[in-house]
């Protein structure tokens, strides 16, 4: 498994991790739909996943992916309730629109 | 100064048992009082106290004069080569306090069960008096300078909590806070004095500052300094002037406490404490001479006041302040045990006469103004009787006890300075005078109280009339402890603490004695005085019936500024009060509201202001949030890279 990693050169993976952080960063301000905000999260949450896969492999200690197990469990969690938060809203306001939700402010 | 000092004897169990039952009946009380019914707390008190008698009785008779006991339960404090150790002394002039305290203690508290008995404090009332007791104790026994402070501190807050103990009565809170106030005055000089005798001497014990000072030589500025210093603390505790105001105003306090604190016991604590620094003073004559004359002044000056009173316990706290100063008058004239034989006399016919008055007031149902009063002598006759012994004791009437004491100190002063006997002699004259003004006044005569009142006159229970008999014998036998010598029989009272006084005695100038026709002449004299007092009060009051005004406009000068004290307190108002309370007022304007307040306030204002500005960032469009959240993570990246 190391050496199929390996056989791409680190450099590239870490291009690609911040290549795919940017865009989750992006999407993250850029769109007003909560969903495709979340989805956004999951995209920078995993380009991390993948830069502390390589590191690991590259430096062969297992630290790296122990803390992608927990960053997937905790993912997994704020999925669940992030879905049911917006399910909730979308029942209030019939709709994912972040801007509406103004009401909470000064 | 004992020669002999005691460690193990079989006495340390009861010269530990006299503090311990006052103070364990305090704890009983206080903490578990309230679930204890009447009946058990006042006789709890009462026999807590009572066993404390019986204790220092057995120590009285297993103690030989000479001897002492010295109990260290701990060493307290230590530091450097000073130590000072939480410990007891017991030698006769412990022993004399003890009997004193402890007995009248015990007459008193069998009095308050039945002088208190309706009050709804009535277990707080034998709380605080166990703990009086208790501090009183320490104060005597205590074997260095620093327990004798605690006792002296301890009375004092007990004195506070009982002059207060009505303490929804707000002119009777002022009365304890003034007496405190002013207790607090002398503590400093007491606490001061400490620190001197620590600091040169590095020692507390009282012997061992006997003996450093006795290196140290007559007249040293540090051994006078010292000695004033401690007089300044008698003189607040013992109501001496400059600071005797607060006693008469502690009479708001119930009857029993103001025979047992203020009359009998506490108040005698300065008198103790100079005897018990007998050496220090002798060697300090000029320190002496301001006793002297603090006493003359105080007694003559109390005396004048006395005359002129119209509260049946106001004269009688006057006459307290005054019989003190006749006391220091005679400390001051080197005549220690003189001093403390005219304490215990004083304490046997001064106890009579307040719980006299508290009978008195309790037939009347609060009635404190002689002019209210009257012909009582036959409806309250044992309350009579016993009074009109406590009057002739004060007054110098042989045989009661008064007159031996008296006479001792006037004997004393005709020896060194025939001007104090003169004033002495007429300060003891209108003692006689006042108490007989009283005596007739309230006694004799018709009753000139209501209707009403008279219809309830009773005379006390028996628990109340049995300590006034027990008092009243003790009035009348007390002076045969101190015969004078001159009739030829040993001095028992001033050979018993002789051990105590003879260490000052050489340090003293030598008196020639006087002769014995002079000393025949002295005690006429003094005995013609104030007979001839008792009669001018009994021409004044019963035959020509004359009745104080109770208008003072219509008093000619001077008999309207003895009525009102000489306007003392509010002279005192005038020069202190008043200008720590303006005082007061400017710093509450400057400092308190003009800087502390301001710096409070300001640091408010900004921290809302803060509030203000920065919650318009909460603008509540989420989009903002997060593009502040990754500008914010991006400001730090960029800050972790170039900075």
């Amino acid at each position: 498994m190391e050496n199929t990693i390996q056989t791409v050169p680190q450099n590239w993976y870490l291009l690609l991790s911040a290549f795919l952080f940017c865009i989750g960063v992006m999407g993250v301000l850029m769109r007003r739909n909560a969903i495709i905000i979340l989805m956004c999260i999951e995209l920078m949450l995993n380009s991390v996943n993948l830069l502390l896969v390589s590191f690991s492999a590259y430096n062969g200690n297992s630290d790296g992916q122990v803390f992608v197990f927990f960053i997937m469990v905790v993912a997994a969690a704020e999925v669940a309730v992030g879905l049911a938060l917006l399910m909730s809203i979308y029942r209030n306001v019939a709709s994912t629109d972040i801007n509406v939700l103004n009401k909470l402010k000064w | 100064m004992t020669e002999n000092i005691l460690q193990d004897t079989a006495l340390l169990k009861p010269a530990l048992m006299v503090p311990l039952l006052p103070l364990v009946g305090f704890l009983i009380n206080g903490l578990l009082g309230n679930k204890l019914p009447k009946s058990i707390t006042g006789w709890l008190a009462a026999l807590a106290v009572l066993g404390s008698f019986l204790c220092s009785v057995s120590i009285f008779n297993g103690l030989a004069a000479k001897d002492a006991i010295h109990i260290d339960l701990f060493n307290w404090i230590s530091f450097g080569n000073t130590s000072i150790a939480f410990g007891l002394q017991i030698d006769s002039l412990t022993t004399t306090m003890l009997l004193v305290v402890t007995g009248i203690g015990f007459l008193i508290h069998l009095y308050s069960i039945s002088y208190m008995h309706d009050d709804e404090g009535f277990t707080r009332f034998f709380t605080y008096l166990n703990l009086f007791i208790f501090f009183m104790l320490m104060l005597i026994m205590g074997s260095n300078y620093l327990m004798m402070f605690i006792g002296w501190e301890g009375v004092g807050l007990c004195s506070y909590l009982l002059i207060g103990f009505w303490f929804k009565n707000d002119a009777y809170n002022h009365a304890a806070k003034k007496a405190f106030v002013m207790n607090r005055i002398g503590d400093l000089g007491f606490l001061l004095g400490m620190f001197f005798m620590l600091f040169h001497f590095g020692t507390l014990d009282f012997d061992g500052v006997a003996t450093a000072a006795t290196g140290l030589g007559s007249n040293h500025i540090l051994i006078v300094s010292i000695t004033l210093l401690l007089f300044i603390g008698a003189m607040g505790k013992s109501a001496q002037i400059p600071l005797y105001t607060w006693l008469p105003d502690a009479m708001a306090g119930p009857t029993p406490v103001s025979a047992l604190i203020h009359a009998a016991t506490m108040v005698t604590a300065g008198i103790y404490m100079v005897v018990r620094s007998n050496v220090l003073f002798a060697l300090a004559p000029h320190t002496l001479d301001v006793v002297l004359i603090t006493g003359v002044a105080t007694s003559v000056f109390a005396a004048v006041i006395g005359l002129m009173q119209n509260d049946i316990k106001k004269v009688l706290a006057y006459s307290t302040v005054s019989q003190l100063g006749l006391m220091f008058a005679a400390l001051g004239l080197g005549a220690f045990s003189s001093g403390m034989f005219h304490v215990v006399t004083h304490a046997f016919f001064k106890a009579l006469l307040f719980l006299g008055s508290g009978s008195v007031i309790h037939a009347l149902h609060g009635e404190q103004d002689i002019r209210k009063m009257g012909g009582l002598a036959k409806k309250i006759k044992i309350t009579y009787i016993t009074f009109l012994i406590g009057s002739l004791a004060i007054s110098g009437i042989p045989p009661f006890a008064g007159f031996f004491s008296k006479d001792e100190i006037l004997a004393k002063a005709f020896e060194q300075n025939p001007l104090v006997w003169g004033i002495l002699s007429i300060s003891s004259m209108m003692t006689a005078f006042y108490m007989f003004r009283l005596v007739y006044l309230t006694f004799n005569g018709n009753f000139r109280g209501t209707e009403e009142t008279k219809k309830h006159i009773h005379e006390s229970p028996a628990i109340m009339t049995v300590p006034l008999i027990i008092l009243a014998i003790l009035s009348i036998i007390g002076g045969f402890m101190g015969l004078p010598e001159v009739l030829g029989f040993p001095h028992r009272f001033a050979s018993y603490l002789s051990h105590i006084t003879d260490a000052s005695k050489n340090l003293l100038p030598t008196t020639h004695h006087l002769s014995h026709p002079t000393e025949y002449a002295l005690i006429a004299t003094a005995v013609i005085m104030a007979i001839a007092a008792i009669f001018y009060a009994r021409n004044q009051y019963v035959t020509k019936g004359y009745l104080p005004s109770d208008d003072e406009k219509a008093l000619p000068a001077l008999q309207k500024a003895v009525a009102n004290k000489f306007y003392v307190d509010e002279i005192y108002d005038k020069i202190f009060v008043k200008p720590i309370q303006v005082l007061s007022d400017l710093f509450l304007v400057l400092v308190d509201k003009l800087i502390i307040d301001l710096l409070v306030n300001a640091t408010a204002w900004f921290v809302g202001l803060t509030g203000r500005t920065l919650r318009l960032l909460q603008t509540g469009n989420t989009g903002f949030y997060i593009f502040a959240m990754v500008s914010g993570m991006i400001i730090l990246l960029l800050i972790r890279l170039f900075i």
